[in-house]
């Protein structure tokens, strides 16, 4: 299966043993979705479990608080993870506080999935990678797939999860791996081994990370379109690279991150995301209080630039081989 | 750049009529009299009830009698239990403030003249219909049963608050009581309500959701997405928006006010609108009930105005006398709500001053003596708070590695501050 299908599939799967689950947002319903990912879902399940919304994610991120203290089990979509700043409001002061706030009496037990990510020409609004404005609010769960048999698993995992999860998924990967190497054609899911989706239920915990690839000379913490990268450059450059797909950022899998760099004594944390007050900052802090006497070089951040997602430098932008090949050389040489 | 044969520009900003020390003359406010309203079907289409967001639904008269087809013609057992509930709602705000003032907490905001918007609500729902209220309901929570008791818990933040000293005081929750969790993020509370009302109707439920907001707060986005998701999904939900002219220091000429009523947007919605004497309990009542059973006969959603006036501060942590006339309030044309519903206690003879002396002391009795036992508990910065713990618990279902760790943090820091501190004791505290 593609990413895509593999979502669908979730979806579909969810709907059938969960009456309580429903989807929404902009273009889901009849038409299946921008990106397709809820194609023949309306037909399937009727009109009041799968329907298309307003044009107003303030309004489906808001009305999927509701549902969810009625006790529905709500999947929003956010047409873009670009927009979901006007549903943030509902995220931050509603969603992500409503158990603590009513000491449980009210929970949010939804699953907004958004495309995110670049490497599309997606220019400024169809790029972005906001993850470190979630993961920042006490009470959200982040999650981001990057294989279609992790997506179905993790959607599954998110949406039966009671707290409220943000579940990006990396545009870049919906219709295959996407190595970096943006000039090489593109390789389809079906020739790559993770495209393997289990049918029926099965669950990719929350939580967990996975070792993509196990290496003894320097460790990479990566999530979504960037594992892909990082595993084809070490491979290129002949690097013993351990690279961990985070899978999940709250709650971080600290671990299997302590596990590999206590091991390895080398770190590089890589993301699309801008660099400043990102994810891999926290990620960076959390191997140098935790891994320090086992560390042998500085920490690497290897990020998108402190810039707006340009629209024709974005291979400029993007974090690709030559960024972190230097990366990886300059942890080894030290 | 300016072109010179035009004329310039000017920016108006509003300014309310009178300020502190103004004499005050409401008879610019058209008052019409009471009964004079036309009411339509509960399921007519939404315009036919466009004139009535322009016009003031009254039943209680100068005379104290009800008039009127908007007359909901209550017994008077129910007459006396709304009167009793409001009274009990301005006794309860009288004790909190001073609660206040005596430093057992930190903040009281009290609804004094808004009284019969929430009780007479509370009362024309069924007692399973949702209400997702704003933070000037408390009526509402007294009316349908929530104990006061536990009021004061929340308020006093002690150890036996149900919300265990993590909000602020009044933000409170009743899930048994169907009223849902305060936020102090304004008007965020509206789309949630219509999810509710959606939600009951994807479910084929019979529950109807309602909502409050002030007309301060109706300039949120949230306004505008929660009245376009109710029209465009005909959702069963009542939309109550309180104005009560101020948002703290800002007239409700800042929300919109000096071109047309709040009433009136539902017109542009497409859904039904009425506007009515918030100061008239019977009128509250009957418009809520007519909204009410509106929704649940699937005719779709309904924006009330109740227009009303705050008769105190925003808060304890406001003063009026900064910003606005004294008078405005004190000769304020629509009166008080519970003045007037017992006067029409008395007009019908089945009320009179001695039963009236006799339920104020009640009341104020059941106050004080809800104030004893919650005090009994702990009262804010006095020590019988919830344990440490519980403060990193509901974060998530379940906690996560780092709140564990930060979890041992904060007990580690008060075995520094209180070396003699065990954690068994902590313990007991819960």
């Amino acid at each position: 299966m593609t990413m895509i299908e593999a979502i669908n599939d979730a979806l579909d799967v969810m709907m059938a043993r969960d009456p309580m689950v429903v989807v929404m947002g902009e273009d889901v319903g009849y038409f299946g979705g921008v990106f397709r990912a809820t194609a023949g879902l309306q037909a399937k399940y009727g009109k009041t479990r799968v329907f298309d919304t307003p044009i107003s994610e303030c309004g489906i991120i808001g009305v999927a608080v509701g549902m969810g203290a009625y006790g529905l089990r709500p999947v929003p979509e956010i047409q873009f993870a670009d927009y979901i700043y006007p549903g943030l409001d509902q995220l931050v002061s509603e969603a992500a506080r409503l158990r603590y706030r009513s000491a449980g009496e009210f929970i949010a037990p939804m699953t907004v999935r958004t495309p995110f990510g670049g490497g599309i020409f997606g220019g400024q609004t169809h790029s972005q990678s906001p993850e470190a404005m979630f993961t920042h609010v006490a009470g959200l769960k982040t999650v981001v797939p990057s294989t279609p048999h992790d997506a179905k698993g993790l959607l599954i995992a998110s949406i039966e999860d009671n707290d409220p999860v943000i579940f990006f998924e990396p545009k870049r990967l919906y219709n295959g791996p996407f190595n970096g190497h943006y000039s090489e054609p593109a390789i389809p899911w079906a020739r790559h081994p993770d495209s393997f989706v289990p049918e029926g239920h099965y669950r990719v915990p929350l939580g967990k990370a996975r070792i993509v690839r196990a290496g003894e000379a320097v460790t990479v913490l990566a999530y979504g379109t960037m594992v892909h990268v990082a595993r084809e450059v070490a491979e290129r450059l002949g690097i013993d690279a351990e690279v961990i797909d985070l899978r999940t950022l709250v709650p971080l899998d600290i671990e299997t991150i302590e596990a590999s760099v206590t091991k390895t004594g080398r770190c590089m944390v890589l993301h699309e995301a801008t660099r400043t007050g990102g994810f891999g900052a926290e990620l960076a802090a959390l191997v140098q209080e935790r891994c320090f006497y086992a560390l042998e070089a500085p920490v690497e951040r290897v990020t998108g630039f402190d810039t707006p997602y340009p629209h024709s430098l974005e291979w400029a932008y993007f974090p690709g081989p030559v960024r972190i090949g230097e990366a990886y050389a300059r942890l080894i040489a030290a | 750049m300016t072109r010179v044969n035009l004329p310039k520009l000017s920016l108006h900003v509003p300014e309310p009529r009178y300020r502190p020390g103004d004499p005050v003359d409401h008879t610019h406010l058209a008052i019409p009299a009471a009964g004079a309203q036309p009411r339509p079907d509960e399921v007519c289409d939404a315009a036919q009830t466009h004139p009535l967001c322009l016009d003031l639904i009254r039943v209680l008269g100068e005379d104290d009698q009800a008039h009127g087809m908007w007359n909901p013609g209550l017994d008077a057992a129910t007459l006396i239990r709304m009167l009793r509930l409001m009274a009990l709602t301005r006794a309860f705000d009288a004790r909190m403030v001073r609660a206040q003032r005596q430093g057992k907490t930190s903040f009281y905001m009290k609804s004094t003249g808004e009284e019969a918007t929430a009780v007479a609500t509370a009362l024309a729902l069924a007692d399973d219909d949702m209400v997702f209220p704003s933070y000037r309901q408390q009526g509402l929570f007294i009316a349908r049963g929530y104990p006061l008791e536990e009021m004061v818990n929340q308020i006093f933040s002690n150890r036996a608050d149900k919300l265990k000293g993590r909000q602020l005081p009044i933000m409170y929750s009743a899930r048994a009581q169907s009223v849902f969790s305060i936020s102090g993020n304004l008007a965020t509370q509206l789309p949630q309500a219509v999810g509710w009302a959606m939600a009951s109707a994807i479910r084929e439920d019979s529950r109807i959701a309602s909502t409050f907001v002030g007309e301060g707060s109706s300039a949120e986005g949230d306004f505008h997405s929660a009245m376009t998701f109710a029209a465009v999904y005909n959702a069963p939900v009542v939309f109550n928006l309180v104005n009560n002219q101020w948002a703290i220091s800002s007239f409700s000429g800042f929300a919109g006010a000096e071109r047309t009523t709040f009433a009136a947007r539902a017109i542009g919605y497409g859904i039904a609108g009425l506007r009515v004497d918030g100061n008239d309990p019977l009128a509250v009542y009957a418009a809520v009930r007519w909204a009410a059973d509106r929704a649940r006969a699937n005719a779709g959603p309904t924006l009330i105005e109740h227009f009303t006036y705050r008769g105190e501060g925003h808060s304890t942590s406001d003063d009026p006398g900064q910003y606005r006339s004294a008078a405005e309030g004190s000769e304020w044309p629509l009166g008080d709500p519970i003045d007037r519903l017992m006067r029409h206690l008395i007009a019908l003879g089945v009320w009179d001053a001695d039963r009236q002396a006799a339920m104020d002391a009640e009341v104020d009795a059941q106050v004080r003596s809800a104030v004893r036992a919650a005090e009994a508990n702990g009262v804010l910065g006095h020590g019988l708070h919830h344990p440490f713990r519980t403060m990193f618990e509901d974060v998530f279902e379940t906690l996560p590695w780092h709140l564990a760790e930060q979890n041992e943090q904060a007990l580690h820091e008060r075995r520094v501050k209180f070396p003699d501190w065990s954690d068994d004791a902590d313990l007991g505290n819960a």
